[in-house]
């Protein structure tokens, strides 16, 4: 199976980007450097929503808590107590995935629009208590100044550490999609009435499925507290969770690295057009119904699409001949 | 002594709770009537509900504060908002349909943040206020409690607007057309009715409220960009605990959420915004579809 994927096309093309991506502290400039990285943090962030929403077919509509139960989990670990640092790094993705377990466990037993209201109500309840706990959490002023280990201070160090991980990260999620675990989401997603029938546990795949998921939000919280020194409560508000939607959606559902692309593009909409008006959202709402109207399947959807339909074609005309 | 006091203590807080659940009903009832015709999760309601805010204030102003410009403010800031519903939902919505429902949800966030950005533009970032006319203002003495009269005016319009809205979507035929379209949308149109319009009026009726609901509100709270971002979130768990698309589904969440917020704030000051949504929690957890039956 390894050497199938070394030899695929987009395996080098992987491999190209990445090392372009190490060599770019090289010649940009710091700030470039730090655009980038937050367009890790949040492009893994959107993967992970993808996971569940694009492959999983599950109606995530509250994923940013997770994300921000990791940030506040490290956080809290690396400025409140003195235990070590790369403990509270690794205790941030694992209060994530049990976060999910819990809020999972409620949500499976609900359809669609339900599992989604449910979870919002429930992830709720810990936006409140990160607004509100002011002796834990400092309310909405959030926790700022982070100490981070000598490693990883310095945006340079960050950026390198935040590549290692998320490429890590993309690695993982890719073979998990690609395992039977990932062929039987789909078919789930499919059709869950007749995976019932054959006899797969739906309701068990589906809650497995968002402890993963979960667990990649909670890394990429964690990463923003590497990056920012910082955590506050609009990690965890609904807002963020939509703006991870219309990421997906940008970029393409259905595809592997479309969340990523999306994540792209909106930080640099928000970087470089909010940087010229007030109003950038505007100019978001109105990407994102021409998104909507003319390109439903995202950027990356489109162009596979019409290079799958080339490809088909190639080999039909092989076949003729 | 004691006692008493904390009895008139808790029939204050739970009038307050009862006029906050009507302000939550009016906006909610409206939710849950486009969600139970056009099966439409409307993000931008909480937007039109802050337009019907910003709306009353400015006409109410216009006029220097005069009874009339206060009730030409409540009658016609809902319009407004009917108007603003009605171009978005002919020009872009209508198209969209057939679409699943995540693509809609989208949609309607995407609304959400233009309408924003488009009510930043025109009202910009200051704290407003609406006074009430002088008979609706001061308050009134009710089992040992003095009751803000306006809050006696939101228990009366709310029942009245529960039974208005039901009356339509039962009694008249537009409303009978709206929920036979919502089950079965070709056969009511094979059957020679304009479909797309009804959807349209279901849409802009549904709006409409959330405009109401904006300007009824507007004397009690200041008005502020972000009042959108707390209110649609309340709504879409009182219509889901409610029922999907059921009207006294709606009313029934409201009294809920209203009534332990209120209370809660005498247990625990801190965390009463927590008490709604554990109730949420707890009736989801033992009633999946919503304490009322959902039309879906």
């Amino acid at each position: 199976m390894i050497k199938d994927i070394l030899r695929t096309p987009s395996f080098l093309w992987t491999a190209a980007v990445l090392l372009a991506l190490l060599l770019v502290p090289f010649f940009a400039g710091r700030f470039y450097v730090y655009i980038l990285a937050v367009v890790f943090v949040t492009g893994l962030l959107a993967m992970s929503l993808n996971l569940l929403v694009g492959h999983g077919g599950a109606y995530q509509f509250h994923h940013c808590v997770f994300y921000g139960v990791g940030a506040y989990t490290a956080g809290l670990i690396l400025a409140k107590t003195s235990l070590p640092a790369w403990l509270g790094l690794c205790a941030g993705p694992l209060a994530a995935a049990l976060t999910g377990l819990v809020i999972g466990a409620f949500c499976v037993r609900l359809n669609k629009l339900y599992f989604g209201m449910l979870q919002i109500s429930l992830g709720s309840l810990i936006w409140i208590v990160a607004l509100r706990w002011y002796d834990l959490t400092n309310g909405d002023d959030g926790i700022h100044g982070i100490p981070m280990p000598e490693l990883l201070s310095g945006s340079v160090n960050a950026y390198y550490f935040l590549l290692i991980i998320v490429s890590a990260c993309l690695a993982l999620m890719y073979l998990i999609l690609k395992s039977p675990f990932g062929a039987t989401l789909r078919a789930v997603r499919d059709n869950p009435q007749r995976c019932e029938a054959v006899g797969i546990d739906v309701r068990r795949h589906q809650l497995l499925a968002i402890v993963i998921g979960t667990f990649f939000a909670g890394v990429a919280g964690v990463l923003f507290v590497v990056l920012e020194g910082s955590v506050f409560p609009d990690m965890l508000f609904w807002v963020l969770s939509l703006e991870i939607f219309i990421m997906c959606l940008l970029g393409g559902w259905f595809t592997f690295f479309g969340p990523m692309l999306g994540a792209a593009i909106m930080v640099a909409l928000r970087t470089f057009v909010g940087s010229y008006t007030d109003y950038w959202t505007l100019i978001l709402g109105v990407v994102l119904i021409l998104l909507i109207f003319f390109l439903p399947e995202g950027i990356m959807g489109v162009n596979f699409r019409s290079w799958q339909r080339r490809r088909e074609r190639r080999r039909s005309a092989d076949d003729v001949r | 002594m004691e006692t008493s006091h904390t009895l008139a203590a808790l029939t204050s807080q739970l009038l307050v709770g009862l006029s906050r659940a009507m302000i939550l009903f009016i906006v909610s009832s409206g939710l849950s009537f486009i969600l139970g015709v056009l099966r439409v999760p409307n993000v931008a309601h909480g937007s039109l509900y802050m337009i019907g805010a910003f709306a009353a204030h400015t006409i109410a102003t216009a006029f220097d504060g005069s009874v009339a410009a206060f009730w030409l403010a409540m009658f016609c800031a809902p319009l407004i908002v009917a108007g603003i519903s009605l171009i978005a939902e002919r020009l872009l919505f209508c198209h969209l349909y057939e679409r699943e429902h995540l693509m809609l949800l989208l949609f309607t966030f995407a609304l959400m943040l233009i309408l924003g950005d488009l009510t930043k533009m025109t009202w910009g970032a200051d704290y407003r206020s609406i006074v009430a006319p002088p008979f609706l203002q001061g308050s009134i003495p009710v089992l040992g409690t003095a009751f803000p009269r306006y809050n006696l005016f939101l228990l009366l319009v709310g029942p009245l607007v529960a039974v208005g809205l039901w009356l339509i979507s039962a009694k008249t035929k537009f409303g009978k057309i709206a929920r036979a379209a919502a089950v079965d949308r070709e056969m009511v149109g094979a059957i020679g009715i304009n479909v797309s319009w009804v959807f349209a009026f279901a849409f802009v009726l549904g709006c409409l409220l959330a405009g109401l609901g904006g300007a009824l509100v507007s004397p009690t709270i200041s008005i502020t960009l972000g009042m959108d971002h707390s209110i649609i979130i309340e709504a879409f768990l009182i219509v889901t605990i409610g029922g999907l698309g059921n009207i006294w589904g709606a009313m029934v969440g409201s009294l809920i959420f209203g009534i332990t917020q209120s209370v809660g704030v005498m247990v625990l000051p801190q965390f009463a915004i927590v008490f709604p949504y554990l109730a949420v929690v707890v009736i989801l957890t033992l009633k999946p579809t919503g304490l009322l039956k959902s039309v879906w």
